[in-house]
């Protein structure tokens, strides 16, 4: 409580000064300067051609890029029929499997990612401490970094060589090739998904609520359910989205600490390069089909999420990030699904 | 509960928020902190209400030593600068807030919101979100929410800082009754002096981190301190003078005396004389002879006294007089006339130390 008080008044960081610049309701003016209402304008202006030409180009691009790979998908999947198509899906105990995996490790990295989304994303939003930049900077480290080169990075620390991996075995852990090793990697590589859409959020809130509440007489944990979770839902559960759908598409880092055992350690990506490789590649596209279903209903949720929490309370996004931050998403989670070479 | 804060002194960083602060608060009167931005007033208030750790001095609620105490346990009301609403809650939910964390029965919740609601006249508005009110009324909600637990003392930061003029006044009236009525002790931050001695019963006036000036806002008023409180408070109008035997007079030669008691002048015989707006008279003749010659440049009528800016040539200065609207239309002062003007009461401030 201390540390968070600490920088309501800071005179750096505004005081008197900051918060008068504030609107009433508490919700920071607009920091993005090119709010949507100003395109409006400039964009009446230009030349047929030129919005012809832009239209074109956009639409061509998402064509040969999205639309047609993900029909050539379907097409693919269902070139047999249906009934050739779910006996794809459930006759190879292998495949059920995968899907079983993906299903544990997805859910779980993405429940890993949640507390430590909230915990990084309070810290920095709330206090001003040493390091803050540099935790700021690590958390995108691993958008950053290779997802091979986060896998081999585990090998290194748990397998048999490595930092942990003679403590680990010692005491009857494995890491490696293990369910719990998919889900560190794929934690890892998800880590910035929850954080830093809740870092933005947090700090459009600012600490007043939650001082008001703690003035009020509220202890730490009533603070959190009742103030601080309910006004941060709408951009967890849009970090929560998009980090869940990394997590079932990554194939990276995942394929170098699984080892590949099918049956075991095989998630869904993983199990379509299998099936792939053994030329079997009509239950490979069925299997891909099942991930860009998956990839589909994701959108369709982050769509909702994004009108809910835009809608009723407008908690101080701005719509141009959002709109941003969502094409990067789902362009890499459409590249990591629909392919099914690594 | 008097308030009774010692010696206290905050820093962020290498910024002095708050040097060596001592100030007392009556039990049930009505405080202003009045300074300008900057001024470590808001800091005053938040380490008051556990907001804020002071780095040093203790803060007494009656005789107890809250000072480690958290926000939580002191039992204070706090209204923010921006309301901080709970954005999600209805208004029954924000103002009801305070009393489900402390577990009243619902019965005793809904009785209790329905009561502060009606003191407000906003019972219409709960079912609604913060969003959806006005400026004034996300205020007055802000206001009775952190009164519902009862606190026994309430603070509020820049209360009314947000609002339009009008809004303003009116919620001013407001807060004074509210206080009256409500006799807990209450105090608030402004940088309107105007506001602070409309409402408060005791002034304190803050400039960079320190305490200037506290008292009642008369005593305040008519005896400033220094030459901060002094220019601080209202219109003032500050003239160079030097004094010659016990005497001050304006410019550098001419003998207007300017009517001050004279401390003993500093070593090369300047200082500044600080006569109000209202401590001048202008007249068409020099009667009395202890006059300047000024050229009148505007006049603003509107209000209840007339304020006249004039330029008195012989001494380089401009010089703003207030007086009543029948001395006015006496006179029947146009721009660019010339008339005589009258010290009749000033201040001179003793150095505080000599150079």
């Amino acid at each position: 409580m201390k540390d968070e008080s600490q920088n309501t008044e800071h005179p750096a960081t505004g005081g008197d000064g900051g918060g008068a610049a504030r609107a009433p309701d508490g919700v920071p003016p607009s920091s993005f300067p090119l709010h949507p209402s100003s395109f409006q304008a400039k964009r009446s202006q230009d030349p047929l051609w030129v919005r012809v030409l832009l239209t074109a180009l956009a639409l061509g691009f998402l064509t040969i890029l999205v639309v047609v790979p993900v029909i050539a998908v379907f097409a693919e999947a269902l070139a047999d029929g249906f009934g050739a198509y779910w006996r794809y899906l459930t006759e190879d105990p292998d495949t059920r499997h995968s899907v079983l995996v993906t299903l544990t490790v997805a859910p779980l990295a993405v429940a890993c990612n949640i507390v430590f989304g909230i915990a990084a994303a309070w810290a920095i939003a709330r206090f001003r401490f040493r390091g803050r930049t540099l935790l700021v900077t690590l958390i995108d480290v691993p958008f950053a970094v290779s997802p091979v080169v986060a896998g081999l990075m585990f090998v290194l620390l748990f397998g048999l060589q490595g930092f942990f991996g003679p403590w680990l075995k010692t005491n009857g852990f494995q890491v490696l090739f293990t369910v719990p090793g998919l889900i560190l990697a794929t934690t890892f590589v998800t880590l910035p998904f929850v954080a830093r859409e809740l870092i933005p959020v947090m700090e459009a809130i600012g600490p007043d609520e939650e001082l008001a509440a703690l003035s009020l007489g509220a202890n730490g944990r009533q603070i959190f359910w009742r103030v601080t979770l309910p006004n941060i839902k709408w951009g967890l559960l849009y970090g929560v989205i998009l980090c869940n759908a990394r997590a079932m598409g990554e194939f990276g880092a995942v394929y170098v600490v699984s080892g590949r055992i099918a049956g075991e350690t095989c998630t869904m990506p993983l199990q379509v390069e299998v099936l792939f490789q053994d030329f079997n590649s009509p239950a490979a596209f069925a299997l891909a089909s099942v991930l860009t279903m998956l990839a589909v209903v994701t959108l369709l949720l982050k769509v909702w999420v994004e009108q809910k929490g835009r809608g009723a309370r407008g908690e101080g996004r701005e719509e141009g990030e959002e709109e941003r931050r969502g094409a990067r998403g789902k362009g890499q989670e459409e590249t990591t699904k629909t392919k099914p070479e690594p | 509960m008097s308030i009774t804060v010692q010696n206290v002194t905050k820093r962020f960083g290498a910024f002095v928020a708050l040097d060596d602060v001592s100030v007392t608060c009556p039990a049930g009167e009505l405080v202003a902190l009045l300074g300008p931005s900057g001024s470590g007033k808001t800091t005053l208030l938040r380490v008051i209400a556990g907001l804020e750790v002071p780095d040093g001095g203790t803060v007494l609620f009656a005789d107890d030593d809250i000072t480690r105490h958290s926000a939580r346990d002191r039992n204070v009301g706090f209204v923010f600068q921006h309301y901080a609403l709970f954005r999600h809650m209805t208004v029954f939910e924000n103002v009801a807030f305070g009393l489900r964390v402390r577990k009243w029965p619902e019965q005793r919740v809904r009785d209790r919101v329905k009561e502060l609601l009606h003191l407000v006249r906003l019972e219409e508005k709960a079912d609604l979100y913060p969003a959806n009110l006005s400026g004034g009324q996300k205020q007055r909600i802000a206001l009775v929410r952190a009164l519902a637990p009862e606190p026994k003392l309430l603070l509020l930061d820049e209360p009314f800082g947000a609002l339009d003029a009008k809004v303003r006044a009116e919620l001013r009236d407001w807060l004074r009754r509210f206080h009256d009525e409500l006799n807990v002790t209450s105090i608030f931050v402004t940088h309107d002096q105007e506001e602070a001695f409309e409402v408060a019963d005791r002034v304190v006036v803050l400039n960079k981190g320190r305490i200037e000036q506290q008292g009642a806002p008369i005593e305040v008023f008519e005896h400033p301190a220094n030459e901060f409180v002094m220019d601080f408070l209202g219109n003032v109008n500050k003239l160079p003078v030097r004094v010659e035997g016990g005497r001050a007079l304006l410019g550098e030669t001419g003998d207007v005396e300017v009517p001050a008691k004279v401390f003993a002048a500093s070593a090369n015989g300047r200082t500044d004389a600080y006569i109000r707006p209202h401590e001048l008279d202008i007249a068409r003749t020099a009667e009395g002879g202890n006059c300047m010659l000024a050229k009148v440049v505007h006049i603003n009528p509107a209000g209840s006294v007339v304020k006249v800016r004039l330029l008195a040539e012989d001494f380089g200065l401009m010089i703003n007089v207030d007086i009543a609207p029948d001395r006015y239309r006496a006179l029947a002062l146009k721009p660019g006339e010339s008339v005589f003007v009258t010290p009749k009461a000033a201040k001179i401030f003793e150095p505080e130390y000599a150079i």
